[in-house]
């Protein structure tokens, strides 16, 4: 850890506290590269806050290094909750402090991540056998309200082999909600979904987000889904945060002509808002690469 | 007030009603002692079966599956289970689930003792 201040401001409520955070990985020559540098925000009670960013800019390693499968090698993640009003930074925490913060987040991987050898119901059924002694007639009850949250339940006691990819992303979901998770991190929710399916996950998030104050980190490409479900946006590129702000602030750069924009940073975001193929987005990852090679070889 | 556990703040008959106050979290950890109170409660066949939600802070999907079996039961006998005093978070609860058409919800004990 670098010995820069990587502790969150005391006054600010946050849910997650991530700060001055670097993840390096090493190149094809052994060399140390920075996919994450200097990463810092606040994640508030009940908000969904979208990461996007263009492939490979470090937002799947964020969402890894957020729920722990990642070791960063510099910075601080916090997380403080509803029965942990502490901050505990899970990269000094022990082992069984690390299983509460684990314990009240739920993910929804990209593919749903079921276990294939189990029914729906017994997928959904598992954390609540494994992390409580409630009766099992109750659990069949909390499985039963989940699978109908997401409009599964005529899928019950099928196997994950027998569903779509859009089945798998719901019961995936129910599942992620089994045990009332304070913090949801979803991963590509979206993606391989019709819109139709797309836009009812989406009311699942903003739903819990508003009824139930589930905060949310949402990982995505979809910019339809990411413009409905966001309070807050932030974008990633290149491994550090080029912005953050309300949605608000984003869709003024999407719906603002170029030129008029303040500086090259919001014309990269409003190309990459607006899935533009000319702009400075490609101008530094693609074309610049492309040119090198024709005049240089 | 009878105190039995930190969920349960009283139990009293009124008349051919059983009334069941319950107070803080009723969570994964807290269910199990919330089920027995109400099972014992539903033996007896009261007519009408409150369970008063004024003191309860928080409740998860657990506490709402304990409320389902017990209206299955209640129902079984042919009694009514009347819930009242739900905070705007617990009454979330059970709009995000859709429960909120099939359970008896009333705004306080009275109301939900003589409906």
């Amino acid at each position: 850890m670098s010995g820069m201040r990587v502790v969150p401001e005391e006054s600010q409520k946050f849910v997650i506290s991530v700060r001055q955070l670097a993840k390096l990985f090493a190149d094809q020559q052994g060399r140390p590269v920075r996919v994450l540098d200097d990463i810092t925000f606040d994640v508030y009670p009940g908000e969904t806050l979208v990461v996007m960013g263009g492939s490979g800019c470090g937002k799947s390693t964020l969402l890894n290094c957020l729920i722990g499968e990642l070791r960063p090698e510099e910075g601080g993640i916090f997380y403080q909750t509803r029965v942990m009003p502490q901050p505990i930074n899970i990269l000094d925490a022990r082992e069984e402090q690390l299983n509460e913060v684990r314990k009240r987040f739920g993910i929804l991987f990209q593919s749903g991540a079921l276990f294939n050898s189990m029914t729906v119901a017994e997928n959904i059924a598992l954390p609540l056998k494994e992390h409580s002694y409630v009766d099992p007639s109750i659990i069949d009850i909390v499985v039963t309200l989940k699978l109908q949250q997401v409009h599964m339940l005529p899928h019950r006691d099928k196997m994950p082999a027998q569903l779509s990819g859009g089945q798998k992303k719901r019961a995936g979901l129910a599942r992620a909600t089994a045990l009332d998770p304070e913090i949801l991190f979803y991963d590509e929710p979206s993606a391989g979904l019709d819109p139709v399916t797309s836009a009812a996950i989406d009311e699942l998030i903003i739903d819990l987000s508003k009824k139930l104050s589930v905060t949310s980190v949402v990982v995505t490409h979809e910019m339809d889904s990411a413009f409905r479900i966001a309070d807050r946006m932030v974008m990633l590129d290149r491994g550090r945060v080029l912005r953050i702000g309300p949605r608000g602030e984003f869709e003024r750069i999407r719906d603002t002509a170029p030129e008029r924009l303040a500086d090259e940073d919001e014309r990269l975001i409003h190309q990459f808002l607006n899935g533009k193929t000319e702009g400075p987005l490609t101008d530094a990852a693609g074309m610049s690469e492309y040119e090198k090679w024709i005049v240089t070889g | 007030m009878t105190q039995v556990d930190n969920t349960l703040n009283d139990i009293r008959r009124q008349g051919n009603a059983t009334i069941v106050a319950l107070s803080g979290e009723v969570d994964l950890h807290r269910t199990p002692a919330v089920h027995k109170t109400l099972v014992q409660a539903c033996e007896q066949h009261p007519e009408r079966l409150v369970v008063n939600l004024k003191d309860v802070s928080y409740m998860d999907s657990s506490g709402l599956g304990t409320l389902v079996e017990v209206f299955r039961r209640v129902n079984g006998y042919h009694g009514t289970l009347a819930l009242c005093h739900l905070s705007t978070r617990v009454r979330s609860v059970f709009e995000i689930t859709k429960l909120d058409r099939f359970f008896n919800i009333y705004a306080t004990e009275e109301e939900a003792l003589s409906a």
